[in-house]
């Protein structure tokens, strides 16, 4: 196992480029959900809003 | 349209340009101040030796002139776009890439060619070698307007913005690698005594390209920002 | 009309593409994990080690995945501003937008895990190689893209700008390569060929590329929900979706 870590001696390249990979494409992914959950949100005021005011002209 | 309408439309906005230019010609000179300054701080930075500076020379006047004419590129349509008249240069019955043509060309005689005739002065700052001068001046000759050209496109691309500056570099820089890559060339290999013909040439196509295609790139971006 | 032109068109509305981007998405996201799984374990585990790299190759596996993606992006995201700009169609614009953010992730893999594997094979983090210069300024390519649509306020208007300066991109970018190729050449002999003429094994080929395969599911999963975002918020006053925002909210 500790053979398999250290890579050869390449350990801190080999290890820190797929972490790097494995970083980067997990901010890529989390990026459009938490826009979508800001989206939503904002949607929904927007949708409460305009029931409100159709509420209060009625 | 006929011919001659067009030709006109093109002499009254090279007349206007012009008039408006010399109106301010104070401002014309801002770009030429700029690489001067810039040019002069490089030996307060590498020291004051002959020989350092002499073997950075010509880079340095190109990427010098290169920033000062990326300065000068956001007055291309900046004034025109604030009073209006860029809208009528759109709705002008005249081909738009033609009159913008004219624009760019008139923007290339008053912020480049001021520069290209201070170069020789820039270089002799520097120590530049001598053989070296007149290859620097023919590759300025042929890059400066592939600069104004291609700056032109990204110009009309940001030209609703009202802080257009820095990212105005951000998208011209990465298209002025390959112009610098090759005026920057063809000046190393006069200076090691090498054939300059091959980068002048490529500069050279490059420019027939871009003179085509650049006015249209120009106008189609202009359309979509006017939109 | 000819059923495919029809799906075509039916694509291009909004609602369907989200309702239909929604049912992809749990398939591509599972099929790019797994395939990833696959990939590295191939990569990292059951390829031998270079008789002359040791270990430091399995770089490889991350590094030149993400090169083909960055390349393969780019041509995506000008193909659909092609699209965008000649036939105006709104999904085309929200695709393009959407893949630019992407590409520039795989682009800055690229850069930092070959900087990463340039530092023990070439001693250095950096060489000014034709096809890192090359490389770096395809990222810059990127940022200008993103940095154009985000200053222009008109959502529509700004993705019309960005879709432009993108084509504009990618006629420079073989100019950009063939010019850095020439001051390369010009500069330095010969720089370290990592993939030379020598064959790679074939036991080292495959897990490259499942994991070609499965950095391009992951790039369709992340387009997708970046484009669903993006046509929620572009349609933010339309019926749908409010619905859509609505049907979320009891969920949540």
């Amino acid at each position: 196992m500790t053979e398999f870590l250290s890579m050869g001696g390449y350990g801190n390249y080999v290890w820190s480029s797929f972490a790097i990979f494995a970083i980067v494409l997990t901010l890529d992914a989390v990026a459009p959900l938490l826009k979508r959950r800001r989206v939503l949100r904002e949607l929904r005021g927007r949708v409460r809003r305009a029931q409100k005011r159709s509420e209060e002209t009625a | 349209m006929s011919y001659g309408t067009s030709f006109s439309a093109c002499r009254a906005l090279f007349v206007r340009d012009f008039s408006l230019v010399w109106r301010r010609r104070g401002d014309a000179l801002n770009p030429v101040l700029f690489a001067v300054m810039v040019v002069v701080l490089f030996p307060f930075a590498l020291g004051p030796e002959p020989n350092a500076l002499a073997r950075i020379s010509a880079g340095t006047v190109l990427v010098a002139l290169l920033l000062a004419g990326l300065l000068s590129l956001d007055a291309l349509f900046r004034s025109d776009f604030e009073d209006g008249s860029l809208e009528q240069l759109v709705l002008s019955p005249h081909p738009l890439p033609l009159l913008l043509a004219c624009k760019i060309a008139v923007h290339w005689l008053t912020t480049a060619l001021p520069l290209l005739l201070v170069a020789p002065l820039l270089g002799e700052l520097l120590y530049l070698p001598r053989s070296e001068l007149p290859v620097l001046l023919a590759a300025l000759a042929l890059s400066t307007p592939l600069l104004s050209l291609i700056g032109a496109v990204c110009v009309a691309l940001t030209v609703g913005m009202r802080r257009s500056g820095m990212l105005l570099a951000l998208l011209v820089l990465p298209l002025y690698v390959p112009v610098l890559i090759f005026a920057a060339g063809a000046c190393n290999a006069a200076g090691q005594g090498l054939p300059v013909l091959a980068p002048l040439l490529w500069l050279g196509a490059g420019l027939a390209l871009t003179l085509v295609l650049a006015p249209l790139a120009c106008a189609a971006a202009l359309r979509i920002s006017l939109s | 009309m000819n059923p495919l032109v029809l799906w075509f068109h039916k694509l291009g509305s909004p609602p369907y593409f989200y309702r239909l981007a929604g049912r992809l998405l749990p398939w591509l996201w599972g099929l790019g994990l797994i395939s990833l799984a696959v990939g590295l374990y191939g990569g990292l585990v059951l390829a031998p080690s270079d008789y002359q790299q040791s270990d430091a190759f399995r770089i490889i596996y991350v590094h030149v995945p993400s090169a083909w993606m960055s390349l393969f992006i780019y041509g995506f995201m000008a193909l659909n501003g092609f699209i965008a700009l000649i036939w105006r169609i709104k999904l085309s614009e929200t695709l393009a937008m959407a893949a630019a953010p992407i590409g520039a992730a795989f682009t800055f893999i690229c850069l930092a895990t070959g900087s990463l594997w340039g530092k023990p094979m070439w001693g250095t983090w950096w060489t000014w190689d034709a096809r890192l210069t090359s490389e770096l300024v395809l990222l810059f390519l990127y940022f200008g893209v993103m940095g154009l649509y985000q200053a222009i306020e008109d959502r529509r208007q700004a993705s019309r700008a960005a879709a432009f300066l993108a084509l504009v991109g990618i006629v420079n970018l073989p100019i950009v390569h063939f010019s850095v190729n020439w001051w390369n050449t010009l500069h330095q002999g010969s720089t370290v060929r990592l993939f030379g003429p020598s064959l790679i094994d074939s036991r080292m080929l495959w897990p490259l590329l499942i994991m070609a395969i499965a950095t391009k599911f992951l790039f369709a999963a992340s387009l997708l929900s970046r484009a669903r975002v993006d046509l929620l918020e572009l349609e933010a006053g339309k019926d749908w979706a409010r619905q859509v925002a609505l049907a979320d909210g009891d969920a949540a």
